[in-house]
């Protein structure tokens, strides 16, 4: 969504990079040879973090979009609840209707959520949530030109 | 006749600084123009060197001190920026992160916090240490505050401008090392705090979201830490 938030800037981009990967994309398989991916989010279940390790091995190099995937943000909040009593608050306790666990399709909870640096090497963090839109521009302009830099402008939040 | 204390003068990156005997590092610096970042400094308030932002590199060997702390001498030679001091400032700042759960998207301080603002200004964009996720307490007992311990960075801002602008003396650290803790007084709810005057100064003076007044929402705890001075300038305290 922030992507979008670039307004027009999405346009040059556009003139300078293929988008081969992303919610937006119809691939559902994660390519091979990828120069650059934006990894947003905390690594919360098995499923993340081996999809992680799968956008490492594929891609040169791998930015932490946002405060989520620099930090683990909002989903850490869950960190000091073991996801059992978590799952039966939520799911059992609290729902008004069916009080089951869903597991079917679900891929099981880590212990915590926590940030993709934890399980992969990431070349550049973008803190904020969201990140500013002139501040992603930034980030995107600097690895397009092969440049890995922390950013000029840090907010978190 | 109040006696002022004898002039002398010091250097920060060689430049001849005049200052006063009494004044820390800090004072003669931030009078000079120079700025040090701090975290636990609090104009009006004594300084205790508890988060050691302000670190200086002292004399020819750059013996490391806190410039709060630490009074200016007759000749002594500082510096307050270099790479190895903005190292160590970074990292400061990345424990204070990893300690405990500093998530600024939902908190009331977002926009006005001073850990926020420093991390933004030393430049740090991430943190290298594993994050703790403690298990924190939220003291809603009081009827107009909120104590958030997930959002405190153990300043103690809170503890010496209760005891020593408000007189009150409500709040104290408990426990050592990475078990320490803001309590209020014998370790009890806030609400039960018999000394408590609810002034709010504790909330004034706390940098972060960890202290605020009920009701406001997210980003919208902003902080009036120049009235603390200010009340301490009335009751007479030198800093």
């Amino acid at each position: 969504m922030s992507l979008l938030d670039l307004d027009e800037g999405i346009l040059a981009l556009a003139k300078q990079a293929d988008l081969v990967y992303s919610p937006l994309v119809d691939a559902t398989e994660f390519p091979e040879g990828v120069d650059v991916t934006l990894v947003e989010g905390a690594v919360s279940s098995q499923e993340d973090a081996a999809r992680l390790r799968t956008v490492r091995a594929r891609s040169r190099v791998v930015a932490a979009l946002g405060d989520c995937a620099v930090t683990a943000n909002v989903p850490s909040m869950r960190n000091s609840i073991p996801v059992a009593r978590l799952l039966q608050r939520i799911y059992v306790e609290g729902a008004d209707c069916s009080p089951v666990i869903p597991s079917a399709g679900v891929p099981p909870l880590l212990p915590q959520a926590r940030p993709p640096h934890e399980f992969i090497k990431v070349d550049v963090h973008l803190p904020g949530c969201p990140p500013q839109p002139k501040a992603i521009l930034a980030l995107l302009d600097d690895l397009l030109h092969g440049r890995i830099a922390k950013p000029s402008e840090i907010k978190f939040g | 006749m109040i006696q002022k204390s004898k002039a002398i003068s010091i250097r920060i990156e060689g430049e001849l600084v005049p200052t006063r005997e009494g004044k820390t590092i800090l004072q003669a610096a931030r009078e000079a123009g120079k700025n040090i970042p701090t975290l636990c400094h609090m104009d009006g308030l004594h300084d205790v060197g508890a988060c050691r932002l302000c670190i200086v590199e002292i004399g020819g060997a750059g013996r490391l001190a806190p410039a709060c702390t630490t009074p200016v001498q007759e000749g002594l030679s500082v510096v307050i920026n270099s790479p190895r001091l903005a190292a160590y400032r970074r990292m400061i700042l990345e424990l204070l992160l990893a300690e405990r759960n500093h998530i600024c998207a939902v908190c009331v301080a977002n926009g006005h916090c001073e850990l926020q603002s420093l991390a933004a200004q030393l430049g740090v964009s991430s943190v290298r240490f594993r994050y703790r996720y403690p298990a924190m307490p939220v003291d809603l007992s009081q009827e107009k505050y909120v104590m958030d311990h997930n959002r405190c960075i153990l300043c103690s801002r809170c503890v010496r401008v209760c005891a020593e602008v408000e007189g009150a003396h409500v709040w104290d650290i408990m426990g050592r090392g990475i078990h320490s803790r803001v309590i209020s007084e014998m370790d009890q709810p806030w609400a039960e705090a018999a000394s408590c005057t609810r002034c709010g100064k504790c909330v004034q003076a706390c940098p972060t979201g960890a202290m605020a007044e009920k009701g406001r929402a997210v980003e919208e705890m902003v902080k009036r830490t120049d009235a603390v001075a200010v009340a301490a300038a009335r009751k007479g305290d030198r800093t």
